[in-house]
């Protein structure tokens, strides 16, 4: 077994607390009583009434989740089969150019995406809202959704496929009952990004969004801009609460599941 | 003898279930097969067994219907199967790999076919239950595939692709991915269900003891065309060319020139100044034509003293032995360099053994026991 | 049919959502600005032969003399490198502990760096705002501990963008190195020892040189973001701050000067696309070697 040394006890220690100790700081604030976030000023938990009764931080929310639900679920729908395009497809025309403009959003400036989506709703005179904020992050989300989904892909044991087709499935039927259900996983994880990301975006809904449509990262960014706030503390802390709590129940899920498979195969291979 | 022994391929009335007519494959600028012709007949269990990358995988997958012939006609029971998808074709297949779904039970893996054809419940559920019952696994319906051991996972594979009751059941390596001990008892036991299913089984395979053990007739394939198709004992005894002769089994190749001497004899000049070898063979050679003697070391006896009645004797020196339990492969080197294996049974204890290191030994063999090749 | 409606639909989505865009931008680039809705010239309104003959690359003449812009690519780049190597030097000790560590521990440290990406990238900026301004947490700490008497400025300046864009990339340098750390094998580092290395020197002869693919991989991640970077310059960083994705939103929102915002994105785009392919190479020569 190796030993950590003093060195990397020590790279281990600073760096996790560098990446944490900004978010600790920020959740131990959004429960302090006083205005001044710099300050102690004892245990409170009023910024966390304030929220919830500030409408407009509601009304933004309401359509962050809205959007991006459906934004999610369509990059899903799409990036999978952008994968299943660029993994199976075969040779087709212009498959060079499809698979540039795969891998070109997950690099491109987020200013530029939404510079480019906006002058297009303008230029085609979409109105700006809801759907045009959809439209965008499904564009930005598919091409990570497809990531996902295709690598998974390229380890999928073709035979699987082949075996389907060989019992008697439509190629349709064994993308339904055999290469679904086992990608699963990929997808879904591919939906959580997508997901993420729309929630996250700051950028892309400032340029596509209109003043009917507000999301929760734009009005967190113009509250921002004036300076620290309790209320956005609290804010954030719900956010990270939620995300630290997802992430950590994903990957015990997913380890409790591993474990279990290998415990199975050992049992059936000495049986 | 009043059964009639199973040779549908020297009955010119039988009409083949699989034909191969000058079927090319291409890859690009790969040829996989090239100009092949093969008759497949009902009832056969028939291997292909080549090293890889013979063709002999691309034959299984273009009957499969994964991938079409670039020039010539397939054809199963007297159609061209080309325009058929594989969804389509009265053909199966045992994957190498298994190809099992993970996600599905044992049980719903052997009706995952039966369900495409939407048969009644009753009916299916009696077919699976047969299947399970074909290949012993009925403990074993509602695990999942990564709950068996691997051994299990053979047979439903085995059971799922027989489920269908297919014409004709393609076997990709299907024992490949079991240890040895396994692997024969699986071989017995695929022969035994392939009779008593009745269906035409063709099985893929680079291990020439598989392909002899289970098959009717084995056609031994490289680059891909077909070198011969023989049953095992004639593919043994009887080799058409010196690649055979070589990949199945161990065998000695003395090259030689030959004189006819009689009606079906033969004498070899195999060096200089030695006397010529005796052999027989059915084959016409012209006088002086250049050949080679193939013999297979079991049939080289070694004694001590020269054989007095023997037709074939040479006189050489024991340079290695390789034990192997049951054998004794004697590594013997005659005159002119040439190093000869001959091999006796251990009907003995080896602390008896009659010959050691650096013995000069007497090699004998009739005039049968060799084959008489070309060039 | 089912191959064409599948390959069709995401290939027609992206060319109308994605490269049917960039067109426009490209065109408005070379378009004037005006007082109208939209707020440019020439429009296809005006006819194909106008419309062809009214564009120029005037936008682009502009951008040229006019050295705010010349400054902000500089400065961009100059931030996105300055800071990439910031990156790398506060992540490779931590990828490399984390390679090091024992093997049960390695599932958990992968979930902590992980963590802080699924966080909202604005609320990680926004953290930043509370420790780094005058009466912030930082100053208060170093007031403290008497290291300085006088409250230090640090937001609103270029150091603050690059404590930020260190501290949100972060992630992206630590996962490709310590990946490829963690492939390599430990005997590797003792035979070199057993051959007369010393510790440092087999660090510098063995492990540097084969974590190298994990090394671009990770610069390139951290790079190419940072140099389109708008959040961050514009929450942490003060009016002096010049990058271009600060410029070009600006130019866009401020100033509403489109054909000029157009044409900032299209030199931005030109600037990226080489690092864009040396990713996509190092890329391929990774999973060439892997094969």
């Amino acid at each position: 077994m190796m030993r950590l040394s003093w060195f990397n006890v020590t790279s281990l220690t600073l760096g996790f607390a560098f990446l944490y100790l900004p978010m600790l700081i920020l959740i131990i604030y959004s429960f302090n009583e006083s205005k001044l976030v710099t300050v102690w000023a004892g245990f409170s938990t009023k910024w966390y009434g304030e929220l919830l009764q500030n409408e407009a931080f509601l009304e933004a929310a309401w359509v962050t989740l809205k959007v991006a639900v459906l934004s999610s679920t369509f990059a899903t729908v799409l990036g999978t089969m952008a994968a299943y395009v660029l993994v199976r497809g075969g040779r087709f025309m212009g498959r060079t150019l499809f698979s540039g403009m795969i891998y070109a959003p997950l690099v491109m400036p987020e200013v530029i995406t939404g510079l480019s989506l906006l002058l297009l709703f303008i230029g085609i005179g979409l109105d700006r809202g809801v759907l045009t904020i959809v439209l965008a992050h499904t564009t930005f989300s598919m091409c990570f959704v497809s990531v996902v989904v295709s690598s998974r892909l390229l380890t999928f044991d073709r035979s699987l496929e082949e075996a389907a087709l060989d019992l008697g499935c439509s190629s349709f039927e064994a993308f339904r009952l055999v290469t679904l259900p086992i990608i699963a996983p990929a997808v879904i994880s591919g939906w959580l990004l997508a997901f993420t990301l729309s929630l996250d975006d700051l950028v892309i809904a400032s340029f596509t969004a209109g003043p009917a449509a507000t999301t929760l990262p734009i009005k967190i960014f113009s509250a921002v801009r004036l300076g620290v706030s309790p209320e956005i503390n609290a804010l954030s802390t719900i956010m990270i609460g939620i995300v630290t709590v997802g992430v950590i129940t994903a990957s015990i899920a997913s380890k409790r599941n591993v474990l279990r498979q290998q415990n199975e195969e050992r049992a059936a291979a000495q049986s | 003898m009043n059964q009639s022994v199973f040779a549908p391929w020297d009955d010119p009335t039988q009409k083949p279930l699989i034909r191969f007519k000058n079927v090319t494959k291409r890859f690009g600028d790969f040829t996989a097969i090239d100009d092949l012709s093969l008759d497949i007949f009902e009832q056969e269990f028939f291997a292909l067994l080549g090293p890889s990358g013979c063709g002999k995988t691309t034959m299984m997958r273009m009957l499969a219907g994964f991938e079409t012939p670039t020039s010539g006609v397939i054809e199963l029971a007297e159609q061209d199967i080309a325009p058929i998808p594989p969804n389509k074709r009265a053909v199966n297949m045992m994957f190498q790999s298994y190809a099992l779904f993970p996600h599905l039970s044992v049980y719903e893996n052997i009706a995952f076919g039966l369900r495409r054809d939407n048969m009644p419940k009753a009916d299916l559920d009696a077919r699976v239950a047969e299947m399970l019952k074909l290949t012993r696994l009925e403990k074993f319906a509602g695990r999942k595939p990564h709950q068996i051991s691997g051994g299990q996972r053979q047979r439903v594979a085995l059971a799922r692709s027989l489920a269908k009751a297919p014409k004709l059941l393609l076997l990709d390596e299907p024992l490949g991915a079991l240890d040895a001990k396994l692997r024969q008892a699986t071989q017995f036991e695929l022969m035994d269900i392939q009779e008593k299913t009745g269906t035409t089984f063709v099985i893929v395979t680079h291990d020439q003891e598989e392909a002899m053990t289970v098959a009717s007739r084995v056609a031994v394939m490289d680059e891909g065309r077909i070198m011969q198709v023989e049953t095992p004992e004639r593919i043994y005894e009887a080799p058409n060319s010196l690649y055979v002769a070589d990949f199945i089994g161990e065998v000695n190749i003395i090259p030689c020139t030959l004189r006819q001497t009689g009606e079906d004899r033969f004498a070899l000049d195999w060096l200089e100044g030695q006397a010529p070898f005796t052999a027989i063979s059915n084959r016409s050679f012209s006088d002086g034509q250049a050949g080679h003697l193939a013999l297979r070391p079991e049939k080289v006896s070694i004694s001590a003293e020269r054989p007095a009645d023997a037709q074939n004797t040479v006189q050489g020196k024991i340079l290695d032995i390789a034990y192997l339990g049951n054998l004794s492969t004697y590594h013997v080197e005659i005159p002119g360099g040439r190093i000869i294996k001959a091999q006796t049974a251990n009907t003995r204890r080896i602390s008896r053994r009659s010959y050691t290191w650096e013995d000069t030994v007497w090699l004998s063999w009739t005039p049968t026991a060799g084959v008489l090749l070309e060039q | 049919m089912q191959r064409f409606i599948l390959i069709a639909v995401p290939y027609a989505w992206l060319l109308a959502l994605f490269l049917v865009p960039f067109v426009i931008v490209f065109k408005i680039s070379l378009s004037d600005i005006a007082l109208a809705i939209p707020p440019y010239t020439p429009t296809l309104k005006d006819g194909f032969a106008a419309f062809v003959a009214g564009l120029d690359f005037e936008n682009f003449a502009f951008l040229a003399s006019d050295d705010l812009y010349w400054k902000a690519y500089l400065s961009s780049l100059q931030i996105a490198i300055l800071s990439t190597f910031m990156t790398l030097c506060v992540g490779y000790p931590i990828a490399y502990a984390m390679a090091r560590a024992p093997e049960e521990w390695r599932p958990t440290l992968m979930m902590l760096v992980i963590l802080p990406f699924w966080t909202s990238f604005l609320i990680r900026v926004y953290a930043w705002i509370g420790i780094l301004s005058s009466e912030g947490f930082l100053n208060q700490f170093l007031l403290w501990t008497g290291i300085i008497n006088d409250p230090l400025t640090i937001l609103n300046t270029n150091a603050a963008v690059y404590i930020g864009i260190v501290y949100t990339y972060l992630p992206f340098m630590i996962l490709p190195i310590y990946a490829a750390l963690d492939r390599l094998d430990g005997s590797l580092i003792e035979a070199a020892e057993d051959l007369g290395c010393s510790r440092l020197q087999a660090f510098w002869l063995v492990t540097i040189p084969l974590s190298r693919n994990g090394i671009i991989a990770g610069c390139f991640l951290v790079f190419i973001p940072a140099l389109g970077e708008f959040v961050i310059p514009s929450l942490l960083g003060g009016s002096e701050t010049l990058m271009i994705g600060k410029v070009l939103w600006e130019e866009f929102f401020n100033n509403r000067d489109w054909p000029v915002a157009s044409a900032v994105a299209v030199i931005l785009l030109l600037i990226l696309i080489v690092p864009i392919v040396l990713f996509q190479r190092n890329q391929q020569r990774q999973a060439e070697e892997e094969t």
